[in-house]
């Protein structure tokens, strides 16, 4: 495998940080939702691109490129602010970002866009695609490895457990799913909506060598994204319990940030929490 | 046309490694045999229309050329966000393919019967949609899928249609072929309409009236050119397939015709009302319940002439 471009060994938590700053002034630049869907997943991608996928942002569609799949594509804001720190594009792209004319959509979109794989946003699709992806892999006698970004939400779409019972079957190893576990999806908490728990264990009775982390903790998450596949001849499946609106304060577990960025003095706060002076 | 097609699909992919045939749990006693020939290029997904058209992105994404197959309801309006975003938005090289079109399977039931399939294909951007009109140009289409860069949706009806073509055809996507020469009437069906069609033209040559037969077995995109010259030498177009008025063959000829400028040829559509069957019963018995017959289409061609 290719050593990591020289950006990758750069600390995920400074990324992670730069991620939350820059999200939130394009959320809220451009009034955008989703700001805090973005937040809890931040960790995991900085962990992703910074310690795990390998890439080639000069070759975006390197054949031997990790594939990253975001299917909970309405936290594109996130990957967008990744992909531009790693060069893919240029920054300046960023403050299009759901703005008239921009090429940044609010759900991920591969159009004219380097590095996003596929578009994205339709729950429910991302994983599908991934097996497809992980099934060309394997055929193909191929290294490449596919990470899938599931929102715990979309696991209400049953579109997901059919991909879920293929891959097992198929052996798909070279597949991972991590499930970015915040507990709130769009009308409130999961376990009212339609409860998840135990979902690890869903997974492992899918068939899939399944592990829990505190999608917030850097070191863990590298510990486990760098292990896979955890078990030869299986899929690996992550459950990040994660906090919604991780990162700042007031924005955290309130399912009004999934709707509205921060707005007026909410924003020099919500940056203030962030480290910008 | 559908064992045309598979054994075409199975040619073919014997010389490009490329090609990759996707069941969904269908196919029985036809693909067994390339299943353990090819097992590479070869997958059954299973009863899972939404991860499979997903995944059949995905295959393409890499480098494969996707023919999908399963009954036509079921990889189109049982999935079609998937047909939408992860094949036609991506421009995936993902040929799905189906029989049972129109009342095929009639007896099973309305669940079964396929009267919408060609319009809501139709109406997904850079989807190429096919229904070849006999198993000569069904054998076609595979190679014409190979050569063009994008997604398709191809119509097939069962086995045992007979074949409606002389001999060798030049089949060509988005180009009408024409079965009968005639300018006093102008006959355009889709799939299984062809025979329809043919056999209303023979029964109108022998009252006096030559009818053209056009084979538009490719509905998007329209060979407009085909639709202009029977608008100009004929005058009246009668349009025919085994599908919905609304949206299909006969809507696709409408909507250019309405935009066309100066007057118009008269103009019908023949097809399945926007409604659902009232009873069960054979292909046959089917349509001629909905008047899609040699008989319904020499008549309907008759009164337009005298109107």
């Amino acid at each position: 495998m290719n050593p990591l471009p020289t950006k990758q060994r750069q600390s995920s938590v400074d990324l992670a940080l730069q991620i939350r700053r820059t999200t939130v002034e394009m959320t809220s630049r451009a009034n955008a939702s989703h700001i805090a869907s973005c937040f809890s997943v931040t960790d995991i991608l900085a962990v992703l691109y910074s310690r795990v996928l390998v890439f080639d942002p000069q070759q975006p569609r390197w054949r031997d490129r990790d594939r990253f799949i975001l299917s909970k594509g309405h936290a594109c804001a996130a990957l967008y602010a990744v992909l531009a720190e790693f060069g893919f594009f240029p920054k300046e792209w960023l403050e299009t970002y759901y703005l008239d004319g921009s090429r940044l959509a609010g759900h991920a979109t591969h159009k004219g866009v380097p590095g996003i794989e596929v578009s994205t946003g339709a729950l429910g699709h991302g994983l599908p695609l991934a097996t497809g992806m992980a099934l060309a892999g394997k055929r193909d006698e191929r290294a490449h490895r596919v990470f899938c970004v599931l929102s715990d939400g979309e696991c209400d779409e049953g579109s997901n457990w059919e991909a879920a019972l293929f891959a097992p079957h198929h052996r798909l190893d070279n597949l991972t799913v991590i499930i970015d576990y915040n507990k709130i999806q769009s009308l409130g908490w999961v376990k009212d909506v339609i409860d998840l728990d135990p979902l690890a264990d869903k997974w492992r009775a899918f068939g899939w060598a399944a592990r829990e982390v505190d999608g917030h903790d850097h070191a863990a998450l590298e510990a486990l994204l760098t292990g896979v596949p955890f078990e030869a001849g299986r899929p690996s499946c992550i459950v990040a319990h994660t906090v919604k609106g991780k990162g700042v304060s007031f924005m955290e577990n309130n399912l009004q940030y999934h709707y509205t960025p921060p707005r007026g003095d909410e924003l020099p706060r919500a940056l203030a929490e962030l480290g910008v002076k | 046309m559908r064992n045309a097609f598979f054994n075409a699909v199975f040619a073919l992919a014997r010389e490009d490694e490329r090609i990759v045939l996707m069941v969904g749990d269908l196919g029985f006693r036809i693909v067994e045999g390339f299943m353990a020939e090819r097992p590479k290029q070869f997958l059954n997904a299973g009863i899972a229309e939404q991860n499979m058209m997903s995944m059949a992105a995905g295959m393409a994404l890499e480098g494969k050329i996707v023919f999908a197959y399963s009954i036509a309801n079921f990889p189109t309006l049982r999935c079609l966000e998937q047909v939408r975003n992860d094949v036609c938005y991506h421009g995936a090289r993902v040929a799905i393919f189906c029989s049972g079109g129109g009342f095929t399977y009639g007896s099973m039931g309305v669940t079964h019967h396929v009267t919408e399939d060609l319009a809501v294909t139709r109406a997904m951007p850079g989807l190429t949609v096919i229904a070849p009109g006999d198993p000569i140009e069904a054998a076609c289409v595979p190679a014409a899928i190979v050569a063009h860069d994008g997604p398709f949706y191809v119509r097939l009806g069962k086995a045992g249609e007979p074949n409606i073509h002389a001999g060798p055809i030049d089949f060509q996507r988005g180009r009408a072929i024409t079965v009968r020469e005639g300018n006093d009437v102008s006959l355009i069906a889709t799939g299984s309409m062809l025979l329809v069609a043919t056999r209303a033209a023979d029964r109108l040559k022998a009252d006096g009236i030559n009818a053209r037969v056009l084979s538009m077995h490719t509905v998007k995109p329209l060979d407009l050119d085909a639709v202009e010259a029977a608008a100009a030498q004929t005058g009246v177009i009668l349009t025919i397939e085994e599908h919905s008025i609304i949206g299909g063959l006969g809507a696709a000829v409408a909507e250019y015709l309405a935009e066309r400028p100066g007057a118009g040829p008269r103009f019908k559509r023949m097809g399945v009302p926007s409604a659902f069957a009232s009873e069960i019963g054979s292909q046959d018995h089917l349509l001629a319940h909905f008047g899609l017959t040699e008989a319904g289409v020499a008549q309907t061609a008759k009164q337009m002439l005298a109107s």
